[in-house]
């Protein structure tokens, strides 16, 4: 049996499927998860991409902070793994 | 904005022997929304629970001394590759639900590491779904789905969860892990319902 | 100029490409000019979207390698073994070629010239694109902030850049290191990958209160990151951004 090689990206990966939707980077928004209460950019997260949708995981718990999902006429979005994203007002 | 990029095919598509918008692949690809769960034999079990709360149960030692059968099948990802007559070993849920007593029209199959899917009951009889140990005569690798996943091979592969820990029949058709964020809730890849609506 | 861009929604864009340079035997850079491209961050990357004549799409992510200067774009692709966007770029793809981006994105693994403090880059293998990035802006800005490169790479052959990071390494306040893995030049005995000592021996350290970017394949930005906060280093000061397990860009 093959050694585990870990497959994830980063949060920063899902900043283009974000930016179609969101006006604002959220790659750089701090984010809460909802599972374990870990505070973080989204930008660490764990980002899993070789799958039907994008699924970011907090890089403490695992748990799923986001789903993306693009079909070809829209976008779903599940947020329910965070509590709160605190998006910098500064610029 | 349409254009089309000069020169660029991208992975050759199906010809007929194949459902619309799949390409043939040769490799196994890897497909993972999450950590690969690790999970010793001693430590699996797989339950079937009926819409009344009745649980049944197998650990390891009882699944694997079940009648196995010898399966080969074609496999079709949404992710538009297919692999052609995979050869798996696996229990069929003929079997594993003959003794259960249900009038569930529909199950949800849970994962180790959390990931659900939903189908329909009908679905997994009749020789058409199993629960596979061993693949190419080898015991099925974690990154496959080991040490057992659900086999559903008329549906998307996103049907047949890898790591699967349990069915929960039930009278209402809720939605699993992808079909709940626009995939679709039944995913037949000759009808190419690949998103909800499609 | 950066307000406006990131207030945006964005869509993606069709550019021309204008040049292309070999890098390597496997990678090449891509010089895009984008009309309305609306300027970007070192450190900053763009999708990429591919169509074929029925309708058929695939789209990457890359990682931009020049800083914003005004004109065009920078892109450079390592070829993927049975990839399928990275060979039709590195292969097929010709000057005059339209090529549709969108970007930029990213707010996070980024060097704004403003930022105080040491730079330290750590690149395992064509990881080191944003991290050139990343140089050249602070070489277009007049930085006088310290910055160091540790590059990681398998043979003297696979380096990319190594002209312009030849001459980066003679100014003042670069240090490069290569760091080989499987084959050195002759003259430097080490290979290996890199490890607790090699780190402590050549990067800043924690003192230095670095901000620090690790970019390459997951395997190896999970160990150098876990080693820099095993050495003491701030895990809010490193960044990190990880291509996948096959070590391409994706």
């Amino acid at each position: 049996m093959t050694a585990d090689v870990p497959t994830y990206l980063d949060g920063n990966a899902a900043a283009g499927a974000l930016r179609e939707v969101f006006a604002v980077d959220l790659t750089a928004a701090i984010g809460r998860c909802n599972g374990c209460g870990r505070t973080g950019a989204f930008a660490e997260a764990r980002l899993y991409v070789d799958a039907p949708g994008m699924v970011a995981r907090c890089s403490g718990c695992d748990g799923v902070l986001l789903r993306v999902v693009n079909t070809p006429t829209d976008t779903y979005l599940d947020l329910r793994g965070l509590t709160y994203l605190r998006v910098s007002s500064a610029e | 904005m349409d254009i089309v990029s000069p020169g660029f095919t991208g992975r050759r598509r199906s010809g007929t022997e194949l459902p619309p918008g799949q390409y043939l692949t040769h490799e196994f690809p890897v497909l993972s929304a999450g950590p690969t769960p690790h999970i010793l034999p001693e430590h699996w079990e797989f339950t079937v629970t009926t819409e009344t709360g009745e649980v049944h149960r197998w650990d390891w030692a009882t699944f694997t001394s079940l009648p196995a059968e010898e399966i080969t099948k074609d496999l079709h990802c949404v992710t538009r590759w297919s692999k052609l007559g995979t050869d798996w070993k696996g229990v069929s849920l003929d079997t594993l639900l003959a003794d259960v007593e249900t009038s569930a029209d529909f199950a949800m199959a849970h994962s180790y590491g959390g990931y659900t899917t939903n189908l329909p009951l009908d679905d997994l009889l009749d020789g058409q779904a199993w629960i596979a140990y061993e693949y190419d005569g080898e015991p099925l690798d974690p990154e496959h789905g080991g040490p057992a996943r659900l086999l559903v091979p008329h549906l998307y592969l996103w049907k047949s969860a890898k790591w699967v820990r349990g069915l929960v029949l039930s009278d209402t058709d809720d939605l699993g892990f992808w079909e709940s964020v626009g995939y679709h809730e039944y995913g037949d890849p000759w009808k190419e319902q690949r998103y909800a609506g499609d | 100029m950066e307000r406006t861009a990131l207030r945006r929604r964005l869509t993606w864009q069709v550019g021309t490409v204008t040049e292309i340079r070999e890098e390597t035997a496997t990678a090449r850079t891509l010089v895009v000019d984008v009309p309305d491209w609306p300027g970007h961050l070192a450190g900053q990357h763009l999708d990429v979207r591919l169509t074929a004549p029925d309708g058929y799409r695939a789209s990457r992510s890359y990682s931009l390698a020049s800083a914003w200067t005004g004109e065009t774009i920078e892109l450079t692709v390592e070829e993927v073994p049975d990839g399928e966007v990275s060979p039709y770029l590195v292969e097929v793809l010709k000057v005059g070629d339209p090529l549709e981006v969108r970007g930029p994105v990213g707010g996070w693994f980024v060097w704004r010239p403003e930022q105080t403090g040491p730079i330290q880059l750590i690149a395992g293998g064509s990881g080191v694109v944003p991290l050139m990035a990343i140089l050249r802006a602070h070489a277009a800005a007049g930085s006088t902030t310290p910055a160091k490169l540790l590059y990681s790479v398998r043979r003297p052959t696979s380096v990319i850049y190594l002209s312009d990071l030849k001459e980066i390494a003679a100014s003042e306040d670069v240090e490069v290191t290569f760091a080989y893995t499987r084959e050195a030049p002759p003259g430097e005995p080490r290979v290996g990958r890199v490890d607790a000592g090699l780190l402590d021996a050549i990067t800043f350290g924690p003192k230095d209160e670095p901000t620090t970017y690790v970019c390459g394949p997951t395997p190896f930005v999970e160990a150098v990151a876990d080693l820099l906060v095993g050495a003491g280093h701030d895990p809010a000061r490193v960044k990190t951004e990880r291509f996948g397990p096959t070590g391409g860009p994706r």
